[in-house]
């Protein structure tokens, strides 16, 4: 007889799902102990088959210690992020660790501009609630491609002292990529004492390049293919200042302007073409599923 | 080249018997040293480069009895004092001679609870096989008694017998101690602690247990279902294990005494972060670290394409920089991935290279190409950030340095190129940063290993730790005998904790 190990698993169930937009998920977890541990900034990982399944990393997005449980977010990009969306309520994910990479250090600074793009506005909202609960002045700029990804849009005017929302195509609200609203808050004088950047790694990147001429720290929030997570098989790292770096350990907040963001890149899109050929033999699996059963 | 199949040493052995078991105890020492020294019988290259079964196959009972004959039970018993963990070897070895095979067994597991795995992965020719009196009269210690084959076959015969025994566990004492991680340091620690009746909790990171047993050490060389076994083994004891639980993230390690009232604790996280090189291009596409590189393989089963949702790089020239196990792990696993050239880039000589000897004669005989003297010096890529080729320099060997090594000198001006798309770095590790991240009361030296005393202990109360944590990379045995030096420790403070309350109670 084979016998499973471990004989208890720390599954965790899933409580509600909410579809935010046409590819972009919430989902609040049973998780007592993460949530507790749980400060702005980090990050689960997430395998929803425990034996062929993949590690993802995963921003956490809120927590609620009494509650027991945190709020992921995410966006349907790949095989394991569509499995993921398609668990309901009840169901239960094998394999949830965390939290787990260093948490967002928040204190007064001053004026700070929270800058969130697309499915990155998800972990930028708890980052800029504790700003604001630190007593800084907060400027929020979200953006993403066309309205339909525009997520949490309520939630962040909340606790923004000022709010300028964007689209790439103009399809809601004002017609820009984030850059722009940004390099004018960075025009102002005074200038604010710093930026919080986290969406994907283009718009980081610009976002650090928009800043750079105006010497205000930027902090970006990394999220590269990693295995264990926990420090242990380096394949996360990443050139910061011209050295290596561990975004599972030593991040996943870095200084934006000392960020190789191009060697990041690079190094994001390594299993390009596998991840696209699981993607569509998973999708040609389903459409032949269901054309079966029916 | 000549392979000799498992049929046929299986046939020789049995030739051997009918001519020497009826003298086995009147032989003198002379007539025993002619014996011939039996071969582990193993997969045919040919075959095994394209799967993961185990290489190594086991000893035949004939030949585990031939090669046990060997042995001279001399008085010195050098092996038992190079054995980290002190297994009475000429005593086992006596038995499997006879054909007692189950209390060879139990001979072995007074000290050892993991043989199955000892016997596969530790390095003998520098432990128990080392000053061998057998080896060292044929003045060679490639024909010392060969005694990891033969642990390995007490181990595996035990399983197949189903005989294996559960080893007794004393009343329950109600204290409660925490190890953490589930590696051969962590399992040793629970096993021993278990069995004075402790209640001993296992803390995994991983979704599966047994550390680097299980992501490091390739199926090829280390089946899965033995570390199974051996896990349900200490499961039947009624140790209790907890995976996706990381100490120092899920929970705060002091949070362990503080709330949740354990009464000890051992740190068994083992490697830490990855070492490079710090050289040009190391962050190009197509470099990894031996540990993503065979987690990838190993735990994520990478290796089982199209079933497996973890990818794993696909490569024609492969290059591993290292001499150690787990640089030959590396290259065996990426030539069963489909490279068609591996290279083993070391810059010493095959003399110095820390690897078993039989892990290097098997990436031989898979085709692995060895190119000794030679380092890298940068990786170059091409337009899309991808490795295209990597330099190197040639090097010589000059006076020996601390380590007793000669020390590699570079030859200058000896540069060339070597035409590979994929780089795997296995120069070792430095430690795991995230319980002396969030616990400052631990201390640790400079490259962030834990600093114990001579029982394990480290600076704070309570709290041991042993295995790679405090050694950086070092073996499956020594981390062993580290746990076994901790877990002799905890059960002496709980055993004169529970003699005080006794005292005041009475």
């Amino acid at each position: 007889m084979v016998q499973k190990f471990p004989p208890e698993n720390t599954m965790s169930k899933i409580l509600v799902k909410q579809q935010l937009s046409k590819d972009v998920f919430l989902m609040k977890l049973e998780a007592p102990l993460i949530a507790e541990e749980r400060l702005p900034g980090q990050f689960v990982i997430i395998q929803v088959d425990e034996e062929f399944g993949e590690r993802i990393p995963l921003t956490i997005a809120d927590a609620d210690k009494t509650e027991g449980t945190i709020t992921i977010i995410f966006q349907v990009v790949g095989k394991t992020t569509l499995q993921l969306s398609m668990l309901n309520i009840n169901d239960t994910i094998p394999v949830l660790v965390g939290p787990l990479g260093k948490p967002t250090h928040t204190q007064k600074f001053g004026t700070v501009v929270c800058v969130g793009g697309g499915i990155g506005i998800a972990p930028l909202h708890p980052i800029a609630q504790a700003l604001k609960q630190a007593g800084n002045h907060v400027i929020t700029i979200i953006g993403a491609r066309t309205k339909e990804l525009l997520i949490l849009e309520k939630e962040m005017g909340k606790i923004a002292d000022e709010f300028i929302v964007c689209t790439d195509d103009g399809s809601y609200a004002r017609k820009a990529l984030v850059t722009e609203p940004l390099k004018e808050v960075c025009q102002r004088n005074p200038k604010p004492d710093m930026v919080i950047a986290i969406g994907p790694p283009l718009m980081m990147k610009f976002c650090s390049e928009t800043t750079r001429p105006f010497e205000i720290f930027t902090q970006v929030s990394l999220n590269t293919i990693m295995v264990d997570g926990t420090g242990m098989c380096g394949g996360c790292r990443v050139n910061v200042n011209k050295e290596i770096k561990f975004v599972c350990v030593d991040g996943p907040e870095f200084n934006g302007h000392l960020v190789d963001f191009d060697n990041m890149i690079a190094r994001l899109n390594s299993y390009k073409e596998f991840e696209r050929e699981a993607h569509k033999c998973y999708l040609e699996k389903l459409i032949h599923d269901k054309e079966v059963s029916v | 080249m000549n392979f000799t199949t498992q049929e046929q040493l299986s046939e020789e052995a049995k030739k051997l018997i009918v001519q020497y078991l009826p003298k086995i105890d009147t032989m003198k020492t002379k007539e025993r040293m002619l014996i011939p020294l039996q071969e582990m019988p193993s997969q045919n290259p040919a075959v095994r480069i394209s799967n993961l079964n185990e290489v190594a196959l086991g000893y035949t009972p004939e030949q585990a009895i031939i090669e046990a004959m060997r042995c001279i039970q001399c008085p010195k018993k050098v092996c038992v004092e190079d054995c980290p963990v002190q297994i009475d070897i000429p005593q086992f070895i006596n038995h499997i001679a006879h054909g007692e095979f189950e209390s060879a067994a139990s001979v072995i597991k007074e000290t050892n609870l993991l043989p199955a795995i000892c016997g596969r992965v530790c390095p003998q020719e520098t432990q128990c096989q080392k000053n061998c009196t057998v080896g060292k009269a044929l003045k060679d210690v490639n024909k010392a008694v060969s005694i990891g084959r033969l642990e390995r076959f007490v181990a595996d015969w035990e399983n197949a017998s189903g005989k294996i025994s559960v080893p007794q566990v004393k009343s329950e004492t109600g204290r409660k101690i925490a190890v953490i991680g589930s590696g051969p340091a962590g399992l040793t620690v629970a096993a021993d602690c278990r069995r004075e009746g402790h209640h001993v909790t296992v803390f995994e990171a991983f979704h599966k247990l047994g550390g680097v047993l299980r992501y490091g050490i390739p199926e090829f060389r280390l089946p899965n279902e033995i570390i199974d076994r051996e896990i349900q083994i200490l499961e039947k004891m009624g140790v209790e294990f907890k995976t996706n639980f990381v100490v120092g993230k899920t929970r705060k390690l002091m949070d362990l005494i503080n709330k949740d009232g354990y009464d000890a604790i051992f740190i068994g996280t083992g490697a830490g972060l990855p070492l490079f090189m710090n050289i040009e291009g190391e962050n190009l596409v197509g470099v990894f670290s031996a540990n993503e590189y065979l987690t990838r393989a190993n735990l994520m089963r990478a290796f089982e394409k199209g079933k497996a949702d973890t990818p794993i790089y696909s490569s024609k020239n492969v290059a591993v920089l290292g001499g150690g196990n787990v640089a030959m792990d590396a290259a065996r696993m990426a030539k069963r991935l489909g490279a068609e050239n591996v290279y083993i880039v070391y810059r010493r000589t095959e003399v110095e290279m820390p690897a078993r000897k039989e892990e290097v004669a098997h990436a031989k005989e898979e085709g692995i190409e060895f190119h000794f003297l030679q380092n890298a010096k940068r990786i170059l890529g091409d337009e899309k950030g991808r490795v295209k080729a990597m330099e190197c320099l040639r090097y010589q060997l000059g006076e020996s340095d601390e380590s007793g090594r000669r020390k590699p000198i570079i030859i200058p001006n000896s540069e060339f190129i070597m035409d590979v798309d994929t780089v795997i770095v296995a120069i070792g590790n430095s430690s795991n940063p995230l319980i002396s991240q969030t616990t400052p009361e631990i201390k640790t030296n400079k490259w962030g290993n834990i600093i114990v005393d001579e029982n394990q202990k480290t600076s704070a109360d309570k709290i041991y730790a042993g295995g790679d944590i405090v050694l950086g990379a070092a073996t499956v045995i020594l981390a062993m005998g580290e746990g076994r030096r901790a877990a002799a420790a905890i059960n002496k403070m709980l055993a004169e904790e529970i003699e005080k309350e006794k005292i005041v109670a009475s």
